[in-house]
């Protein structure tokens, strides 16, 4: 770590953006404090920091959104009030952001012409757009509906959008956290091209092996402060952890599975037509998992992954009752709470809003699942005294970061919300523990953490499914890993016998035995 | 130019402080409507206002009307609270009045006890059956309950005037539309000798009560309410969302029976085509007003009457039209959604961007 911000700067040229003393408090906390952060042209600047850190609402205060209370921004030099993202996009501002904004109704040529100012010509922007998707490898057919689109390839309509307006900053907030192993190789190789001619690149994320072979440059922050700069290139993931949590990371201890464990879950031939029309059908998942042992399903989002997960937490109940079968007992018409009492507990994707309620206190939200296993029951009254300690003793037990038991649920930061919902599924002492992204857009102290206590309760004999599209993560913690990919399951393999490169490969769909392994089609490129 | 932007968090006072302060400003703007029609507001604000509170006997009759909203209130807020949307409080009100008046006179003859009691049972029975009609199209069909439970309240006022002008017609009644006058035995006992007040008002509060412990004790009212802010929580839960439509209508239906009830063996003393009084309409604008809260909800009642008597009195002393009343209902509901936008937003001076 050093003082002044090394690389770029100098060469002694105006930098593309300079921000100094910026600072934005909220009523209750203080998300920017005196920030400076310099962009050089071309320079690929990782923003890295925790969640709550103030990476965000940094990034929101550059693109307009929010307005900072005080401080300055310079843009190639002059000093620069960004009112809203109409006028950061006119200076040459862009920014990708991590939940895309698009109509899946609409093509991407009407997609892209929605974000344009004026009534552009549709026939002349989707030769536009295939310009600009030939010149940076960004493959994607200007006429076909959003909905249609995997993930990568509405995050290239995304940047396309984007670079049409020839912006000279790009943002990037946890651009690959969707994508297949190969296709964050394309991202990357499109990203170095924009910085050779001259974009910046302000890229966030927590993937710091990532950030180690993009970025040039890197601004840690903590608690809303700056507290450091470095070049990625010279540092180590695990240094730039500590710079950025301010301790050493802890480790994930993962002994070996116990064999011969009873089944706990079974897929039996799981099929089921989507409800969605643009979703997926599953067809014939098959898959055990027994009494202490964690298995992963990898697999690229919109994969079947969220109709799985809503038949196996019974919140889509099936027609059938064999295909899901729960601690024994055939569960596939079972609704949510009768599943939990069989002793399943679940981890939603989304937080807020599904697995918590935004406006009610963390206490109430322990109500929400625990309310049986727990007694908070007196009758059909409830003990909110008991649900009070039971929230208190999460949060200390999970180091939730949040004003006590009685805070919202939506004033806490997403990391700790998602501490305080595996706390409150793991301290039911489940029998089986279905996890879906589990870590997504934690930071690394507290990812490992939550890895570390579902390996903790699998130790204890819990059968853990977790579904992830995090390889690293699977890797990490599981001891089978199989694909989803277009509602087909792959067999499990441990995951000592196979690598990232296998199962990236898996996540196109092409695993040995695969029925479409001749159509082969869907390739992530 | 002035827009308005999101508070980033929202104050929890404002949100009580918010009917006090729309309450107010009805008052201000009540001036200004007696000043337009050419009345002098302090006399007009004391006629409105005061005239409805300055005895016991004036208090006894603001209770009295306070009680039907009250008891409907507290009912649709179970319901509100899980965004179940029952607009048609007025047709399970009459339908409680139907049903209560069949038990009265099929067996008020008896001079049984049991008769009243019996008729606050099938005044809730009513009411409720009127509201299983919508919870029943919404959860088979999918029919949007703002409607059916709305259109519903016209069929029960016809409903009602077949019957008072057919089969239940007093035949001695001058050919006017409305039954028998109800015996003692089939009429709430008054609480206090010499006023109007009855025994209804007992019951309200006792509604109000459970009505409080349901909301913010009971785990299907916590139910409830997760379903009514998140439905996929309520999902993820396992909270079964048809379950929340029929206890959010049905608890709406029998409360508003029952204060259907309390109307025909109150102070009206029979059935009649007139027995349809607004009180289920203005029921919303009291849940509302009274924050989905059983305490707001007594307060809120209270405000209503008033508004309703103050109306009465407007009239007969300073000849003002009757749809006074509406004037100040439609004034309160407008300052409380006025004042509610500030909770969550406020005005900003838009800065121009350059």
């Amino acid at each position: 770590m050093t003082d002044a911000q090394p690389g770029i700067e100098a060469g002694g040229a105006t930098p593309r953006l300079a921000l100094t003393g910026i600072t934005k408090a909220y009523p209750s906390v203080v998300a920017n404090e005196d920030v400076d952060l310099t962009v050089m042209p071309g320079e690929i600047h990782a923003v890295l920091g925790e969640n709550g850190a103030g990476k965000s609402t940094l990034m929101k205060m550059i693109y307009g959104v929010v307005h900072p209370d005080r401080g300055e921004m310079r843009w190639e030099g002059n000093i620069v009030a960004v009112a809203s993202p109409a006028y950061a996009r006119e200076l040459g501002i862009g920014m990708v952001f991590q939940h895309f904004m698009l109509f899946e109704t609409l093509s991407v040529v009407e997609n892209v012409a929605l974000a344009l100012p004026g009534k552009p010509d549709l026939s002349e922007l989707a030769e536009r757009i295939r310009k600009v998707s030939d010149k940076y490898g960004l493959p994607v057919d200007p006429r076909r509906n959003v909905h249609s689109l995997s993930v990568g390839e509405r995050q290239r309509v995304e940047i396309i959008r984007c670079l049409l307006q020839s912006p000279k900053l790009l943002i990037m907030d946890e651009p690959t956290s969707v994508l297949t192993p190969q296709a964050v190789r394309t991202l990357f190789e499109t990203l170095r091209k924009l910085a050779a001619e001259g974009c910046s690149i302000l890229y966030i994320s927590h993937k710091l092996d990532e950030i180690q072979e993009l970025c040039h440059t890197a601004t840690v922050l903590r608690a809303g402060k700056v507290t450091g700069h470095c070049v990625p290139s010279r540092e180590t993931p695990k240094s730039m952890a500590r710079m950025m949590i301010g301790k050493d990371l802890p480790v994930c201890e993962h002994g070996a599975a116990k064999a011969g464990g009873d089944v706990r879950l079974e897929l039996a031939g799981l099929s089921h037509a989507a409800d969605d029309p643009f979703g997926t059908d599953l067809k014939d998942l098959r898959l055990e998992v027994r009494s202490g042992e964690i298995v992963g399903i990898a697999g690229v989002s919109g994969n079947g992954q969220q109709e799985l997960l809503y038949a196996l937490s019974g919140e889509a109940p099936l027609a059938e009752k064999f295909p899901v079968r729960i601690c024994g007992f055939d569960s596939g018409r079972m609704p949510p709470g009768r599943r939990r009492r069989l002793g399943l507990c679940f981890v939603p994707e989304e937080r807020l809003g599904r697995g918590a309620v935004p406006s009610m206190s963390l206490a109430e939200n322990a109500i929400l699942t625990a309310a049986r296993t727990q007694g908070f029951l007196r009758r059909s009254l409830l003990d909110f005294r008991a649900a009070r300690v039971f929230a208190a003793q999460c949060i200390e037990r999970y180091g939730v970061k949040c004003g006590g038991p009685q805070a919202q649920a939506r004033s806490l930061s997403g990391g700790n919300l998602q501490k305080y919902i595996v706390g409150r599924e793991i301290m039911q002492d489940p029998k089986v523990l279905i996890v879906a992204q589990p870590t997504w857009g934690v930071d690394v102290g507290a990812a490992a953490f939550i890895r570390q206590a579902i390996i903790d309760l699998r130790n204890k004999g819990c059968a853990v499914l977790v579904i992830s599209e995090e390889l690293d993560e699977l890797f990490e913690i599981c001891d089978r890993i199989a694909v989803i990919a277009k509602g087909r399951l792959s067999p499990a393999k441990p995951a000592a016998q196979t690598s990232v490169e296998e199962i990236g490969v898996w996540m196109s769909g092409m695993w040995p035995g695969a029925p479409g392994m001749e159509e082969a089609s869907h390739v992530e490129a | 130019m002035w827009k308005l932007e999101p508070r980033p968090e929202a104050s929890t006072t404002m949100r009580y402080a918010s009917p006090a302060i729309a309450v107010a400003l009805t008052l201000v703007g009540g001036m200004f409507v007696f000043a337009a029609l050419g009345k002098n507001p302090v006399e007009g604000f004391r006629i409105f206002f005061l005239n409805p509170v300055r005895d016991l006997n004036a208090i006894t009759e603001l209770l009295l009307k306070a009680t039907p909203l009250m008891l409907i209130a507290v009912g649709l807020a179970v319901g509100f609270r899980a965004n179940v949307w029952n607009i048609g409080a007025e047709g399970q009100y009459l339908m409680g009045a139907v049903a209560s008046t069949g038990v009265a006179l099929g067996f008020q003859s008896t001079g049984s006890v049991l008769v009243l009691p019996a008729m606050v049972v099938a005044g809730a029975i009513g009411g409720a059956l009127w509201a299983a009609i919508p919870a029943l199209l919404k959860t088979k069909f999918n029919a949007n309950e703002i409607l059916t439970s709305l259109m519903l309240v016209y069929i029960a006022q016809l409903a009602v005037s077949w019957l008072v002008f057919g089969p239940w017609r007093d035949p001695a009644g001058f050919n006017f539309p409305q039954t028998e006058t109800f015996t003692d035995t089939a009429l709430l006992p008054i609480l206090i000798e010499g006023t109007r007040l009855n025994f209804a008002f007992v019951i309200a509060l006792v509604v109000l009560a459970a009505g409080y412990v349901f909301m913010q004790r009971s785990y299907a009212g916590y139910k409830m309410r997760v379903a009514g802010e998140s439905a996929a929580a309520a999902r993820y839960a396992g909270f079964s969302a048809v379950g929340m439509i029929w206890i959010g209508m049905l608890v709406g239906g029998a409360a508003a029976g029952i204060a259907g009830m309390a109307e025909v063996a109150g102070p009206v003393g029979q059935l009649t085509d007139k027995i349809s009084s607004g009180y289920g309409f203005a029921a919303i604008i009291v849940a509302f007003v009274g924050r989905l809260n059983p305490v707001g909800i007594f307060f809120a009642s209270l405000l209503m009457a008033l508004l309703y008597i103050g109306g009465e009195q407007a009239q007969q002393y300073m000849s003002l039209p009757s749809s006074i009343s509406k004037v100040f209902q439609g004034m309160l509901l407008f300052f409380l959604l006025g004042s509610d936008v500030f909770i969550q937003y406020r005005l900003r001076r838009a800065t121009a961007a350059k």
